[in-house]
């Protein structure tokens, strides 16, 4: 055992950002433990939870739809359900709306291309487990890889997300076609973020930005606090 | 029995794939103005009648098959 608060990461087939964000947790103080998606059951002392980046399933039917049906995903929706802490991020934003956990979904992007690059994106709330360490207006540059991604709602729940702050990142500019600029949102419980842009990507400043850092660090905070809470 | 799924893109929703398949057809002549690209689902099930088997069809449509954010579904089933 260590002080570090246990993430656990769930590893689909198809996964591929499941050791960079590993690596990128362990470095802003978790301890990560990577969950097959076959396990019913989260590692006992999981304090947050997330769900990586890749292609789970070869995005069959709809990305997302065949992997938020996998056993871990009950365990990660009662994780959930209890309060506790879950970011889904690319692949894995995608799972979370399919799951219902979060409210919309990814669609192809609309220029129909595969978009890879640094984006800017812009902190709309603050107060919510995973932005507490910025600022409302903060640019974060973060990349994004990804050719499902522009989020979308029907305008009523668009209005209603937006009005509650629930609308966390948007891009600073259109890069996908999604619904309000929407790169990241959160559960009206607040304990549920998914993302495109892959914060996992950005915590040292030789890789060009240390701006997901900020998120991630944020997100372990938020995975010991619920550990104390749980014990 | 025999059930087919048609999974279309919802009215209203930009589809940038059927969008792209029109843009070729007009570019190969023929005159076009909307394509809209879904998804057919062959199924082969256990029911005891046509009316069951769209019942049990229309629950898998509803939970995985077809998204109602975004796609409506048509069921036709074959009656053996």
């Amino acid at each position: 055992m260590t002080d570090r608060p246990v993430v656990a990461i769930v590893v689909f087939p198809g996964s591929n950002d499941d050791r960079d964000a590993a690596w990128a947790l362990g470095a802003v103080g978790a301890e990560p433990v990577l969950v097959w998606h076959e396990e019913a059951e989260l590692p006992s002392a999981t304090g947050a939870v997330v769900l990586p980046g890749g292609f789970s399933y070869g995005d069959y039917l709809r990305s997302g739809a065949i992997a938020s049906l996998a056993p871990a995903m009950d365990a990660v929706r009662r994780f959930a359900e209890a309060g506790g802490p879950v970011l889904g991020i690319c692949n894995g934003f995608q799972i979370l709306c399919e799951a219902r956990l979060l409210p919309g979904v990814l669609r192809p992007n609309r220029q129909l291309e595969f978009v890879c690059h640094d984006t800017h994106v812009r902190v709309e709330n603050a107060d919510t487990l995973f932005t507490r360490r910025c600022a409302v207006g903060q640019e974060l540059t973060i990349p994004i890889k990804h050719g499902e991604g522009a989020w979308y709602a029907d305008e009523g729940t668009f209005v209603q997300l937006a009005a509650r702050g629930q609308i966390v990142l948007r891009y600073a500019k259109d890069v996908n076609g999604s619904l309000g600029n929407v790169a990241g949102v959160v559960n009206d419980a607040r304990n549920v973020m998914g993302l495109m842009p892959h914060p996992e990507h950005a915590v040292d400043p030789l890789l060009g930005s240390a701006d997901g850092g900020l998120l991630l660090a944020a997100f372990v905070d938020a995975a010991a606090e619920h550990r104390l809470a749980a014990a | 029995m025999r059930a087919t799924v048609l999974v279309r893109p919802r009215q209203g929703i930009l589809d940038p794939q059927g969008e792209a398949v029109q843009q070729s057809l007009r570019r190969l002549g023929f005159d076009v103005s909307s394509a809209r690209v879904g998804r057919v689902i062959d199924l082969e099930l256990a029911a005891d009648s046509g009316e069951d088997a769209r019942a049990r069809v229309e629950r898998m449509c509803t939970q995985l098959l077809a998204n109602p954010l975004i796609e409506s579904f048509e069921i036709r089933v074959e009656e053996p």
